[in-house]
């Protein structure tokens, strides 16, 4: 059987799995699996950069915050459409992605890291300064959730925890088939060669440059929609959402599900938000557990979970790539 | 007050920031251009030196600010050589995407330690007493505390220019940053040499920590704030150079210093900046030769 096959088939399951959850009437679980579905969009927009690309960004939580301020600014105070809101969000992220990408896509390695991280600082500092407009550090309560409007014709109310779970689900499942769709066309094979080796790329007259923006951009747009699915979901927003940590936990999602594979980083989503929720529960010092995990896994399982079960997959069943 | 005066006193707080990031930023450029590596948890040393001296303060053993001064940074320096040896070592053969991770995660280790033990509320340290008065500047008092830390910069950067320069540690330092392979091949443990590095950078990275207890607020994430602030630092005066940190410290400290009374919250910007503009027209930093 061909890998290729095999993903349609993995990918088709879970999708099925994650579309009767609701049946089973938890709505803990409905909860946390909608954040789980939104999350594992914005890891798998960091998975843009650091597994595609091999641009390690440290600041990639300042997309999520920008998404969910902008579409919770609009929905609140120009006019509450969802689709609006995310819109608005993408727009927003990509535009600023495109904007600070001109200046942190020039540099690579650690000063690409490092710069990300400074800009993230400066986006959270403005949003806890800015009280008039972001509430400060009291953050915004009472984000809407208005009806989806299908072509002017009916209304789908995204009040119930369940419709928003289902809309999140469509709407991050068709954006993971575009996602896939950009990133397994030559594009996305550009982009895998500047991982490798960019000075081969430059020699062959391919402008490195551009297509580091490319991805930037579009890595950006991607973790914008998550933004703006994440503020409605949540009903209040905060600075902390733009706060370092925030941005370490998304990158220990992809080391966690693996970063050489597509579906990898949701899966360290999944993974992630789960054993926090855990963890949450007996201690508020959940962060030393979380660094404590990612220093387990740099050190001895650094293909992540994805990557150590299919190592294992292949062995077994002698699968060729 | 006078305006002149007034000048002068926020020209010494700028210098008085700039030492303090010196100390910070000049730990970072040498890990970086010896090791490699961005250590992100270099802020944590910091944090961990003004609550350390915070403890010490408050449990009464001794009361001795300079004892302070010295036994801590050498503490510091032990634990940062352990976590060297059984952490980062094992990584210097793979890529350095790892090592940052894998600092990444100290960092976050070390900043919830910190909210453990001492928890979340803010806490201060008294200025010792033979430093506490203020001395006069024109028509204007100025704490005598904030001298003291614009004397002992430059006495702590020509001890270390020393031992750069001057001492076969500094060689091998400095050989090492130019080709470890050859060092290696020279029959040298270059191992040894990084865990001195490490180690040194991070009791520097304490000192700072230290110095800035009595006039700062002990809050955990100071850690991060002043990471970022120094690496700043760096990129400015070019990763590796020793003297490219120097100036961008004293830069980024007058910055500072200035800023506040442009635009009180937002003086960061400056900052942020300064460091577009380096990265656009300079971005191997002012006195820096390579570009990573």
């Amino acid at each position: 059987m061909k890998i290729k096959n095999i993903n349609k088939i993995f990918y088709t399951f879970i999708f099925i799995l994650l579309f009767l959850l609701p049946i089973s009437g938890n709505f803990y679980y409905i909860n946390l699996f909608t954040e789980i579905i939104i999350i594992s969009l914005l890891v798998m927009s960091l998975n843009i950069l650091i597994g595609y690309t091999g641009m390690i960004s440290l600041g990639h939580a300042v997309f999520l915050g920008l998404g969910a301020y902008t579409s919770a600014l609009v929905m609140k105070d120009i006019y509450p459409s969802i689709m609006l809101g995310i819109f608005s969000a993408a727009i927003i992220s990509s535009l600023y992605a495109f904007t600070v990408g001109i200046f942190c896509v020039r540099v690579s390695g650690l000063y690409f890291a490092m710069i990300t991280l400074a800009f993230s600082q400066a986006i959270y500092t403005i949003t806890y300064y800015w009280t008039s407009l972001t509430g400060g550090d009291d953050g915004m309560i009472g984000i809407p959730r208005p009806d989806l409007n299908i072509l002017g014709i009916y209304n789908f109310s995204l009040e119930s925890l369940e419709n928003y779970y289902y809309f999140s689900l469509i709407v991050v499942s068709s954006l993971f088939y575009v996602m896939k769709k950009i990133l397994d066309s030559p594009f996305g094979t550009v982009l895998q060669a500047i991982r490798e080796n960019p000075e081969r790329v430059q020699f062959l007259g391919i402008s490195v440059f551009r297509y580091k923006l490319g991805a930037f951009v579009l890595s950006g747009f991607f973790a914008g929609i998550a933004g703006g699915l994440f503020a409605p979901f949540q009903g209040f927003i905060s600075p902390e959402l733009i706060y370092w940590t925030r941005s370490g936990e998304i990158i220990l999602m992809t080391i966690l599900g693996g970063m050489n594979s597509f579906i990898g980083p949701g899966i360290g989503a999944g993974i992630l938000i789960l054993l926090k929720d855990n963890i949450l529960n007996y201690t508020e010092y959940w962060r030393i557990f979380l660094g404590s995990i990612l220093i387990f896994f740099v050190l001895f399982m650094p293909g992540g979970f994805v990557g150590f079960l299919s190592e294992k997959f292949n062995e077994i069943f002698k699968i060729k790539k | 007050m006078t305006d002149a005066s007034y000048l002068l006193s926020q020209f010494l707080n700028g210098l008085t920031i700039g030492m303090i990031l010196l100390l910070i930023a000049s730990g970072l450029t040498m890990l970086l251009g010896v090791l490699t590596i961005l250590n992100f948890a270099h802020g944590a040393f910091y944090m961990l030196g003004a609550y350390l001296l915070y403890s010490i303060f408050v449990s009464k053993m001794f009361s001795w600010f300079w004892i302070a001064l010295i036994i801590i940074p050498i503490f510091i320096a032990f634990i940062s050589g352990f976590l060297e040896i059984f952490l980062l070592r094992p990584l210097y053969k793979r890529e350095r995407l790892y090592t940052l991770l894998l600092t990444f995660g100290l960092a976050m280790v070390f900043d919830d330690l910190v909210l453990i033990i001492w928890g979340r509320d803010f806490l201060s340290v008294e200025v010792p007493k033979i430093l506490s008065g203020t001395i006069s500047l024109g028509d204007t008092s100025y704490p005598i505390y904030f001298l003291f830390i614009i004397v002992l910069g430059p006495v702590v950067s020509l001890i270390l220019w020393y031992l750069l320069y001057k001492t076969k540690f500094g060689k091998l330092i400095r050989a090492a940053s130019n080709d470890v392979e050859m060092l290696e091949a020279l029959g040298i443990n270059v191992k040894w040499v990084f865990t001195g590095v490490f180690a040194l950078g991070a009791s520097l990275s304490c000192l700072g920590g230290l110095l800035v207890a009595p006039f700062r607020s002990i809050v955990p994430g100071m850690g991060l704030e002043i990471f970022i602030e120094s690496f700043i630092v760096v990129v400015i005066g070019g990763l590796g150079s020793f003297g490219g940190a120097i100036i961008g410290a004293l830069l980024i400290g007058q910055l500072e210093a200035f800023g506040i009374l442009i635009i009180p919250n937002f003086s960061m910007i400056f900052m942020y900046l300064i460091l577009l503009l380096v990265l656009i027209f300079k971005p191997s930093g002012l006195f820096g030769e390579k570009t990573i």
